[in-house]
């Protein structure tokens, strides 16, 4: 490729450390790429794996926005790197760093799982319901209404990437804050008519100041948000209901 | 249910109710702001409209004379408003950093995102500090000196080395306000309607419109009551007499 083919010269500049590697301390690494049509950060990244660094340590599975892996913060905010293109950006420099808030396994990969699984096991996130305790599996389960089929899966189209965490400030000051993740994912319960939890049940789960009243309203979920999900009105929601359970 | 929880003792209701005293308190300080402001600025339409103002606050229709209030109310209704004030600062407080490393955090969080939203409830705790002083003295100091609301009194008050005290109060009061309405709307999702992310778009329009409306209105009032301040200052300490009763 000829020099004026060839694209912007971009810089990476991406926080290296190994927490395996006894006495690596963090420290920003600058990569040079050119950049090529529809790049997006999870091609450059790959490219800087594949050219210049294999030791380099990141996150993706699915490539498409779907899996949530591949999550870091760029330039100061939180994004999916797969859905990130070069091109949206004016600058040339890109400053990378794992998302903040969960436990670093090296460079920009970071052990989501470990919080997803903690707070599944915290809101206890599956349906609850007393007379089904012996449900004979082989019975087709009851019919839901579109509608309300729709609104659940609204909900439910969260990936886990954790954006919406390391997009908030009371979460990062208070790690013990449940979360937008979490209350998305309990708002999805409450409108699921098979879940026969009471609001006071609810409360037990998320009426205190770990949960929905701790929640400062800064926004930084519903802002950061890659599947652009309604956190505001569902915490707003939520809110409303437990002060009142 | 019980059986699914960790632990078969109960949460404790106190959290729902604290933060909705946080939110109706808040709500009414700021709405309680507003009003304060439309009052303390009648002294731009002439010292008699504010004159008259303070002596119908301090009930002087029960006297018949317009001149002689009851400084008394004025007690009472600062006493209603330290009540509530107290009250919202000890509720608000929960949600400050309680060390260096939640502080740290958060402004590190401010620096790398640089969102709006988390920047503004910065503020609004910068303000929230601020006012635990000077919205406490300028309470007290209303509590104790009663009779001391008029135009030359409040004039000579400004003037006399209170201003930049009243100037930090104003700035406080106008940001830690509008922020905190426009975030219970957030917060509890009013005026949601059917476009949450654009309904706020427009509270945070509103909401910068309504600060620098009050900013405005504010400074021209303490520029207003420095003036008089400034010009009386040889008579400093007399009763206005309103220019209605020198016709008489």
């Amino acid at each position: 490729m000829s020099e004026q083919q060839k694209g912007r010269l971009l810089t990476f500049s991406i926080l290296r450390c190994n927490p395996q590697i006894e006495g690596d301390t963090p420290h920003m690494q600058d990569f040079q790429l050119h950049e090529t049509e529809g790049m997006t950060l999870f091609i450059a990244l790959n490219k800087i794996k594949e050219e210049l660094d294999s030791s380099l340590q990141f996150d993706f599975v699915c490539r498409a926005g779907i899996c949530g892996s591949c999550a870091m913060v760029v330039n100061g905010k939180p994004v999916l790197a797969c859905r990130t293109l070069t091109a949206k950006f004016s600058n040339t420099t890109f400053t990378l760093l794992p998302l903040p808030g969960f436990e670093l396994i090296g460079d920009l990969s970071v052990n989501t799982g470990k919080t997803m699984r903690a707070m599944s096991e915290r809101l206890q996130s599956w349906i609850h319901d007393d007379e089904k305790a012996n449900a004979d599996f082989n019975v087709i389960e009851e019919r839901m209404e579109p509608e309300i089929a729709d609104q659940i899966y609204e909900l439910e189209r969260c990936i886990e990437c954790g954006c919406c965490l390391s997009a908030c400030g009371t979460w990062r000051m208070r790690p013990d804050f449940l979360g937008a993740m979490g209350f998305m994912r309990l708002a999805r319960f409450y409108m699921d008519p098979r879940d026969k939890r009471s609001d006071a049940d609810y409360y037990e789960v998320i009426g205190d100041d770990d949960g929905v009243f701790g929640c400062m309203s800064l926004m930084g979920c519903e802002d950061h948000c890659p599947k652009d999900l309604p956190h505001q009105t569902q915490i707003a929601f939520l809110r409303r209901k437990m002060v009142k359970a | 249910m019980e059986k699914l929880y960790l632990n078969s003792v109960k949460k404790s209701r106190i959290p729902a109710k604290l933060d909705w005293i946080q939110s109706a308190t808040g709500l009414f300080l700021a709405l309680f702001m507003w009003a304060h402001m439309a009052l303390v600025a009648s002294i731009l339409i002439s010292k008699d409209a504010m004159f008259y103002v303070a002596r119908t606050l301090e009930a002087s229709f029960l006297s018949g004379n317009v001149q002689k209030g009851y400084p008394v109310f004025v007690v009472i209704a600062v006493g209603i408003i330290a009540v509530v004030f107290i009250l919202h600062a000890f509720v608000a407080i929960r949600k400050f950093p309680i060390d260096w490393k939640q502080y740290r955090t958060f402004r590190n969080q401010m620096q790398t995102m640089k969102h709006k939203d988390t920047n503004l409830w910065f503020i609004q705790a910068v303000t929230g500090f601020i006012m635990f002083f000077v919205g406490s003295f300028h309470l007290f100091f209303m509590i104790t000196h009663p009779g001391s609301i008029g135009p030359h009194l409040s004039g000579d008050r400004v003037f006399s080395g209170f201003w930049p005290f009243y100037l930090v109060l104003l700035f406080a009061v106008e940001l830690h306000g509008t922020i905190g309405l426009y975030r219970l709307c957030v917060k509890w999702g009013w005026f949601d309607g059917k476009q949450p992310k654009q309904t706020r778009k427009r509270l945070r329009n509103i909401k910068q419109l309504l600060t620098v409306f009050f900013l405005i209105l504010g400074l021209l009032t303490l520029g207003s009551y420095w003036k008089i301040g400034y010009l009386h200052q040889d008579q400093q300490g007399q009763r206005y007499v309103p220019s209605f009763t020198q016709r008489m």
